[in-house]
């Protein structure tokens, strides 16, 4: 499979499972523009992915800083030309009872991790509109589903993620535009690697598979639903999680 | 260099290259979806087309007020700036 043509856009590419999907679609020869917060981290993540040969470029940016994030798709879009795929992919847990939770954990999370999305979707959306063509995909989370203690905001945030998917996939959908959501469960990235390690212990426990899963294969998941096999699939959400919810 | 086309000549270019309709149909009056069968995310085109053929802007609250031919006119001929 080659996806040579086509420019994805991923927010958070410079960890994690963002990093990951940035590197199998650029295995597949696709351009990669990414949005990252920390400019040393997208400078590193930019040099690695023209070391696999690809056009990128990467935008150190806030992306709950909505009123920057227009700009820089525009500033993408002058540089690429097109953008075919976004994934929205950044996102933040800040984990706390939720009788303890204050107004800034609960806004910080949503902004990140829905409200960023949502224009995200927005901007490249009228792109996507004025080609009849784009794929959109959403890393929304297992918390989202079944909820995790400690994660009111977070699971807010990730089922929020589940119904803009899906409204997404509606309205966007006679104009040829994919949006589908992807459910991770614990994936070994910095978001879980301050486990403690009984939790930790627990969990794996609770996972048919025995282990926590790769990025690398939530990135591959990615790359089917942005490549033909993920052509007349829209609307969905896609659980990766060693069988945890089974 | 060529002759400027008036604003209502090319807004009524771009609706009719956009939905496909005889200009004939293009009056004023017409109203996008009732009359000129567009539907909704054709008017979110349309106005992004407008907005491409004159540099203006055009806010969303204010895009949904622009339901008739007459409307774009008239918002165009108000908020254009540029092109002296
Ligand atoms: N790991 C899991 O077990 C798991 C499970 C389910 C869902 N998920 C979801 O998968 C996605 C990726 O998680 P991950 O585990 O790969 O996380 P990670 O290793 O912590 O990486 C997060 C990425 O998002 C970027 N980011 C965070 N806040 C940002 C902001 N305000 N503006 C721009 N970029 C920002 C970070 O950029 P910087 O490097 O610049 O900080 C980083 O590249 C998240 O949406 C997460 O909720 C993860």
């Amino acid at each position: 499979m080659s996806l040579k043509d086509k420019v994805a856009l991923i927010t958070g590419a410079s960890r994690g499972i963002g990093k990951a999907i940035a590197m199998e679609l650029a295995l597949m020869g696709s351009s990669i523009a990414f949005i990252s917060k920390n400019p040393l981290q997208v400078e590193q993540t930019e040099k690695m992915l023209q070391n696999l040969g690809v056009r990128t470029k990467g935008y150190a940016l806030d992306i709950s800083e909505i009123s920057q994030l227009k700009k820089t798709i525009d500033d993408i879009l002058k540089e690429f030309g097109q953008i075919d795929f976004l994934i929205n992919n950044a996102g933040k847990t800040e984990d706390r009872l939720l009788l303890r939770m204050s107004e800034a954990d609960w806004d910080s999370v949503m902004n990140i991790n829905l409200k960023a999305s949502f224009f995200m979707i927005k901007f490249v959306g009228k792109h996507f509109l004025s080609r009849n063509y784009g794929k959109i995909i959403n890393i929304s989370s297992i918390s989202g589903l079944t909820g995790i203690p400690g994660q009111a905001n977070y699971a807010a945030s990730k089922a929020g993620l589940i119904g803009l998917t899906k409204t997404v996939a509606k309205e966007l959908g006679p104009r040829g535009i994919t949006c589908n959501a992807i459910c991770p469960g614990f994936i070994e990235t910095d978001m879980t690697q301050h486990l403690p390690l009984e939790r930790k212990e627990k969990i794996l426990k609770e996972i048919p598979l025995g282990r926590f899963g790769k990025a690398e294969e939530v990135a591959k998941l990615a790359v089917f639903l942005l490549g033909p096999g993920g052509d007349y699939i829209t609307g969905q959400c896609f659980i990766i999680d060693g069988g945890l919810l089974a | 260099m060529a002759e400027k086309k008036s604003i209502e000549e090319r807004v009524k270019n771009i609706i009719v290259e956009q939905l496909g309709v005889n200009p004939e149909q293009v009056t004023p009056k017409a109203r996008f979806i009732e009359d000129l069968g567009a539907d909704s995310l054709d008017t979110v085109e349309l106005v992004m087309a407008f907005e491409e053929e004159f540099n203006v802007e055009v806010p969303d609250e204010e895009a949904e007020k622009l339901q008739t031919v007459g409307d774009v006119i008239r918002y165009i001929e108000e908020n254009l700036e540029e092109e002296s």
